[in-house]
């Protein structure tokens, strides 16, 4: 199952796999709004509307509980299915769309209500009150951590601590998980599912039997998934729906199974890990919040779980604080963690944006990122950078966001006037990964090291170069200051070696800080090591042994062919180069595999070890019937039998009591713009979607609302094969400007039809931020879906077009709004509505009159759109 | 070249005196592409590298010549590419010897209609010193009656096509200054 | 016309015959002792379009960009082979046949719904006929059979007439404004000779371009044509793979999934010097003396 993902297109040589297995017999469904190079060659395209796969998802749990296909043994098993809710859990079955616990007045939820019944109770990660020995947060402080949102921490999302509910192993107990999740999606029928989604129904129930008929102890199915799931106001909701419906299946932890999320940058999944992101440190360990973390022991006591590796929080984040200050972190001063900046709530870049408008942020480094087309409502990119008093780009060539100041839109428009721009820019050539040594981690998970190939020439240098010699000269400027808050920067340690005639440092040192090592300065091999004590130092704990035993392990390369089909010899995968997760489910709870020909690892009772093709990802020598005592803790508390040894309750959470901003159960709500009300719940959109209202980022009404008409259609950004992203990488590039030469739009003919559009002609769509040109491709692989009974139309956009390079055409991204899921806090850009109608589009300030009369014509106001 | 290679060269004679005898195959061979070899054959070193574009993690063996990048193209070895590129690996090359890429810092004044050449060094003196003001300008020691120790004057995006290493020295430090605005691309 | 005056006529019917009893171009070009003929086969039906053999054509052969021109044709905004083109993805999108009820496995049964349309894309590349016109037009031996049995263009020698542009029956070979000369596809004949596989096929994420000696790429070829119409792909055809067609076979050959006019490749193709043997019995004579002129005004460029 291809879905929200483009896989062919966006990851050509990783299809090759899918390929691959479609020729060995392989059934490869496709489900896509449009009909793309993935759906030319799956064996079934199913069209569905942009935002509505919650609905579509969910009718498939519904269909495989109604029709008892999913794997009860896995799911009794493995999953938390048998535990017991508390009486004060209320579905969105008796609230009207909504979960216990809402609070309207500030759109956030208590999650309270949410736990397990039975066992030491404990409340939701990042969302805890303080150690006994405080008092507890008030509401206002709750509320600012909440909106933090730290959906990345820990992971998984595995921290909340409920180890040991009570349970229900027939399943019938009305409050069990298993019984609230066949109540909850109930209403997902494949009418509904067909109203809602504009798959018919009979397509839809070919899809269910496919799925479920290859699913169990002899078959798998994989789900594949990129960010046409994640870009929505309920994005993490798509994933989790897949996740229970995965789970439900068995295909959790099992070879051919899984759910793959297919990442679209070199190091994007390196860039999450060893994060440069607001809300979390290296290895997925909250970011310190305001409240609630105001001391290492605070800290621990709220982040920690009882069980399960995430019991170790202690020592993985005073290993870090050691990587980061060296000798001056002691246990007399908690490790310097009063080093860490704390947060207030939410900081991500689209916050950082307003305060950029606002004024409030001053400087600004972008390191190969061009927000002015890359980013959600790039006009607001913009007018922050032309805020600023400095920015610095570090990139290859001059994107869009380098020049802005001097050919930007708004120059056209009249907005802004070059002389009146304040800011400052450095542009810095950066090295390319030829000219590095460094290591990448690919999507799934796997470091692999790429070695210098050339110095890099004139002033291009790498990042790691910039970095450190930047941090090497600010220490020189504060050296001997005695400013308290200087202290941080200063007790820093900062020695890498440097070597060759540009200084470069080097990169091998860093991961062997990553890594880690023992008191004795020697490499950990394992993050089973670390120490609470001070006595280890890693940079980011699942990242510990990728330099085990000094060796360089991403730069392993055992050619594939010498190798089994897991060539765990390639690279080093995170964690403890283990290369499928959770694989202990491939077992059966005695440690058998589920069938031979799904077979991946296994208990060996002779040599009492866990065994197989993959490294286990498993405590090594913890037999399948080893059951934890009462009042174990941590890794001993996990038994034999539970695979998912990252959740605080060792099972895969079909109903999640803690971690998600926006339920413990996913829902259908309509995009933040939808030309539809909710066909399924009185509640139209997510209620607590993150809102970042400003007089450059007005929303539209949806649904039944006024106006809503103006913007009849919905437009879906998409990659193309030939391009990358914002285009840094390849508009620039002939090779490839002239496979795709034009940025376009993709209309259907009955679209085409009612709105005078002429192939290869020009367009113009509009939303209530911006509108923007594109030439018109007509084109049956654009197909009107019908829902509730109308037909849509919607409109592809790829978005990897700006003012600059070889091939200049406008950014889809000047349409997008700021409404973010309120987990991750990423943008809705798979689901806007918009109006489209034929031409070129105004220049100058006519541009903004074209805009203006929409948002008159809709009546759009500063609270149009910002409802719960 | 002496006269007898000059004619044993010449196409004619060799087409009569061959089993070309139509003279479209081995006696029309010019020297030329008799000489033909693969530029990588006579590359100084191949260096194991990694595809730069999307998350797949291709991998690349990237062919030296005299200092230069001469090719890049599929490892066979790799046990996820098997060799094979897309067109946007298949373009790495131009990508990182193409005409496209600047090689010079640029400098853009505030309220400056055009940039201007800056040495690096100045450059990164520069920068440093701006860090400094906007972090002390930014500094926040608390919010509310909360211990924050933070600038918010300091933002930064970008990472998703950064070295870990790169990446851990930009969180390391910007962590040490107090910034926390620090994002990437796995946010957008 | 340097070789006009030396021999018969080309030999079509004459030459030594390949495994597949098609001719052996190689050994009627004079390589006595020659390895494999080696080719193409381009499976269509797993091609997903995604141009990495056009850039890696590009890079390796250093082949110029050639126009930011937004077609119009579905994806294609290639057009077509020439001079700066040596691998051209082709998309048609036309309506989807019936979906044939063995396309998903039971148990789904037969497939309702779906679109209707149908995406073909397909890599079209010079076809390094067996009975090659360009080679048989060319005026100053630029062009050249080599020892695998393929053509290629010796830049060094030609010298632009572009008679050869005309004779392609598949319209493969262009003249390139910038040098003058013609210019097409060379099945990467630097790297065929350090035992490499062409750029084009090296970089195809799906083995949608395959390389490798004729005979074993026909065979694999019959065998997928095989399997697709027993998944009741009944379109499935080769093309180009037929000794007997009217270029003796061609050394890249294809497998469609509808007819050749579909991806704009003539349906019937026949190398256009068909004649040529007769007309050059009576102009031998006439083509002797021109020789001799070409070779005294220093026409032809020495090697």
């Amino acid at each position: 199952m291809i879905q929200g993902s483009n896989m062919a297109e966006c990851h050509p040589v990783g299809f090759q796999w899918v390929m691959e297995a479609k020729a060995r017999g392989a059934t490869v469904i496709h489900v896509d709004p449009r009909f793309t190079r993935t759906s030319a060659v799956a064996d079934l395209h199913v069209p569905i509307r942009a935002g509505a796969d919650i609905a579509f998802l969910g009718g498939i749990i519904n269909y495989a509980l109604s029709n008892e296909k999913y794997f009860r043994d896995y799911v009794v098993a493995y999953t938390n299915a048998a535990t017991i809710l508390t009486e004060d859990y209320a579905d969105t079955e008796d609230l009207g769309g909504v979960f216990s616990g809402f609070d309207r007045e500030h759109r956030l939820y208590d999650m309270e209500s949410w736990r397990y019944q039975g066992g030491a109770v404990r409340p939701a990660v990042g969302e805890r009150s303080p150690a006994e020995t405080r008092a507890p947060l008030t509401a206002a402080e709750m509320r600012k951590v909440r909106r933090s949102g730290r959906g990345e921490a820990h992971g998984s999302g595995g921290a909340a601590a409920h180890p040991d509910p009570d349970t229900d192993e027939t399943l019938t107990h009305p409050r069990c998980v298993f019984q609230v999740l066949k109540r909850h999606f109930a209403r997902y029928t494949p009418e509904q599912v067909a109203e809602v989604t504009g798959v018919p129904a009979e397509t839809f129930r070919q899809v269910c039997e496919q799925v479920t008929a290859n699913s169990g102890r002899d078959r798998t199915t994989a789900f594949v998934y990129s960010v046409g799931w994640t870009q929505h106001t309920v994005g993490v909701q798509y994933i989790r729906t897949a996740a229970i419906l995965q789970a439900l299946l068995g295909n959790m932890g099992r070879p051919g199974g899984g759910i793959m999320a297919l990442r679209g940058h070199a190091s994007i999944q390196g860039s999450t890990d060893i994060p440069t992101l607001f809300d979390i440190l290296p290895g997925y360990l909250p970011m310190p919040h305001a409240h609630g973390n105001e001391d290492l022991e605070t800290y621990i006591a709220a982040e920690t779980v009882a069980k399960g590796f995430w019991a170790n929080t202690r020592e993985y984040m005073v290993s870090l604080l050691k990587s980061y200050w060296g000798d001056a972190a002691t246990a007399e001063n908690d490790f310097c963690y009063d080093y860490l900046p704390r947060l207030t709530g939410s900081h991500s870049t689209y916050e950082t944006v307003l305060a950029q408008v606002a004024g409030e942020c001053k400087g600004y480094f972008l390191f190969g990122q061009n927000p002015a087309v890359g980013s959600a409502n790039a006009k607001l990119q913009r007018l922050g950078m032309a805020n600023l008093d400095w920015l610095v780009v570090r990139d290859f060539t001059l994107i869009e966001s380098a020049t802005f100041w001097q050919d930007g839109p708004e120059i056209e428009t009249g907005e802004l006037r070059t002389a009146d721009i304040g800011t400052e820019v450095f542009f810095l050539p950066a090295a390319a990964h030829t000219e590095k040594d460094g290591s990448f981690t690919n999507t799934q998970r796997m470091l692999q090291w790429h070695h210098t190939a050339v110095e890099p020439s004139g002033d291009a240098r790498s990042d790691l170069w910039f970095a450190y010699h930047l941090g090497r000269r600010i220490r020189a400027k504060l050296a001997g200051s005695g400013d308290e808050t200087d202290r941080p920067i200063l007790d820093l340690t900062w020695d890498y070696p440097v070597a060759g005639p540009l200084a470069e440092p080097a990169a091998d040192a860093v991961l062997a800080e990553i890594n880690g090592w023992d008191s004795d300065g020697k490499p950990l091999s394992s993050y089973t090591q670390l120490a609470a004590d001070g006595s280890t130092a890693c940079g980011c704990w699942i990242y510990c042994g990728a330099r085990a035993d000094g060796v360089n392990q991403p730069a392993r390369r055992k050619p594939g062919r010498e190798q089994n089909w897991v060539a765990n010899e390639w690279g080093w995968a995170w964690p403890a180069n283990r290369r499928i997760l959770y694989n202990r489910a491939s077992a059966d709870p005695d440690g058998k595999p589920w069938s031979e020909r799904k077979a991946l690892v296994w208990w060996d009772a002779d040599k009492k070890r866990w065994t197989g093709h993959d490294n286990p990802d498993f405590i090594a020598d913890r037999e399948p019937s080893y059951r934890p005592g009462k009042d174990a803790t941590g890794v001993a508390a996990i038994s034999g039998a539970d695979p998912f040894i990252m959740q605080a309750d060792g099972k895969a959470w079909l109903f999640a009591p803690a971690g998600l901003a926006d339920g413990p159960l996913p829902v259908h709500y309509e995009p933040q713009e939808s030309p539809f009300p909710n066909l399924l719940y009185d509640q139209q959109h997510n209620p607590v979607r993150e809102i970042l209202a400003s007089p450059r980022n007005r929303y539209q009404p949806s649904g039944g609302q006024r106006g809503s008409a103006v913007f009849p259609y919905v437009a879906t950004t998409y990659r193309l094969t030939e391009h990358h992203t914002a285009g840094g990488m390849s508009r620039f590039l002939p090779y490839l400007a002239e496979l795709q030469p034009a940025f376009f739009c993709e209309v259907s003919p009955e679209l085409a039809a009612e709105r005078g559009l002429e192939h290869a002609g020009w367009a113009t769509i509009v939303t209530a931020r911006n509108a923007i040109e594109a030439r018109v491709l007509v084109t049956e692989r654009m197909r009107p879906v019908r829902v509730a009974g109308q037909v849509l139309h919607q409109v592809g956009l790829p978005y990897h077009w700006g003012p600059n390079g070889l091939t200049a055409g406008d950014a889809a991204n000047e349409l997008a709004h700021l409404s973010l899921d309120p987990n991750v806090h990423i943008q809705e850009v798979k689901a806007l509505a918009c109006d489209i109608r034929p031409g070129r589009r105004p220049r100058g300030p006519a541009l903004l009159d074209l805009v203006r009369s929409y948002q008159r014509r809709a009546g759009i106001t500063a609270k149009t759109g910002t409802e719960a | 070249m002496g006269v007898r290679t000059w004619i044993e060269g010449w196409p004619v004679y060799r087409q009569f005196s061959g089993d070309d005898g139509l003279g479209r195959g081995a006696a029309a061979k010019s020297r030329v592409t008799a000489g033909l070899a693969p530029r990588t054959r006579t590359a100084d070193k191949v260096v194991k590298s990694v595809c730069p574009y999307c998350a797949v993690g291709c991998g690349q063996n990237v062919y030296v010549s005299g200092g230069e990048v001469t090719q890049i193209e599929g490892d066979p070895d790799s046990p996820v590419s098997r060799g094979r590129l897309c067109p946007k690996g298949s373009a790495s090359l131009q990508l990182t010897t193409g005409p496209q890429r600047r090689h010079r810092v640029l400098y853009r004044r505030p309220h400056g209609t055009g940039w201007e050449p800056l040495d690096l060094d100045t450059a990164m003196d520069m920068i440093a010193d701006r860090v400094i003001a906007a972090r002390r300008q930014g500094w926040q020691d608390e919010v509310d009656g909360a211990l924050t120790r933070r600038t918010m004057g300091i933002a930064s995006l970008g990472g998703a096509t950064l070295d870990n290493e790169e990446n851990y020295l930009i969180k390391k430090l910007f962590t040490a200054l107090g910034a926390i605005q620090i994002e990437n691309q796995a946010r957008i | 016309m340097a070789h006009a005056a030396s021999g018969p006529g080309p030999a079509f019917a004459t030459g030594p015959a390949d495994a597949a009893g098609g001719l052996d171009p190689a050994a009627s070009s004079g390589y006595a002792d020659h390895p494999p003929r080696m080719g193409f086969f381009t499976d269509t039906s797993v091609c997903i379009g995604c141009k990495a053999c056009e850039v890696a054509c590009k890079e390796w052969n250093a082949v110029p960009a050639d126009g930011l021109d937004l077609t119009g044709m579905s994806y294609d905004n290639t057009g077509a082979l020439g001079a700066s083109t040596w691998r051209h993805v082709a998309f048609i999108e036309q309506p989807a046949p019936a979906v044939p009820d063995s396309v998903l496995p039971d148990p789904g049964g037969p497939i309702a719904g779906g679109d209707g349309v149908r995406w073909l894309m397909s890599s079209d590349v010079c076809k390094h006929c067996t009975e090659a016109a360009c080679l048989d037009v060319c005026p100053t031996g630029a062009l050249l059979r080599t020892e695998f049995g393929t053509v290629v263009v010796q830049d060094d020698v030609c010298n632009g007439c572009g008679y050869c542009v005309s004779a392609c029956p598949f319209g493969v070979i262009g003249r390139r404004e910038s040098d003058g000369g013609a210019h097409k596809c060379t099945l990467c004949y630097d790297r065929l000779g350090d035992g490499l596989t062409p750029a084009c096929a090296k970089a195809c994420p799906t083995e949608s371009i395959q390389f490798g000696p004729l005979d074993e790429l026909r065979e694999r070829a019959a065998g997928r044509v095989t399997e697709l119409h027993e998944a009741g792909v009944s379109d499935a055809r080769l093309y180009g793979a037929d000794p007997a067609d009217g270029i003796g076979g061609a050394g890249a050959f294809f497998l469609l999934l509808d007819e050749p006019e579909v991806y704009g490749l003539p349906p019937d193709p026949v190398v256009t010097t068909r004649d040529l043997p007769r007309i050059w019995r009576h102009a031998a004579t006439a083509a002797a003396s021109l020789a001799v002129a070409a070779i005294l005004s220093g026409a032809w460029r020495r090697p």
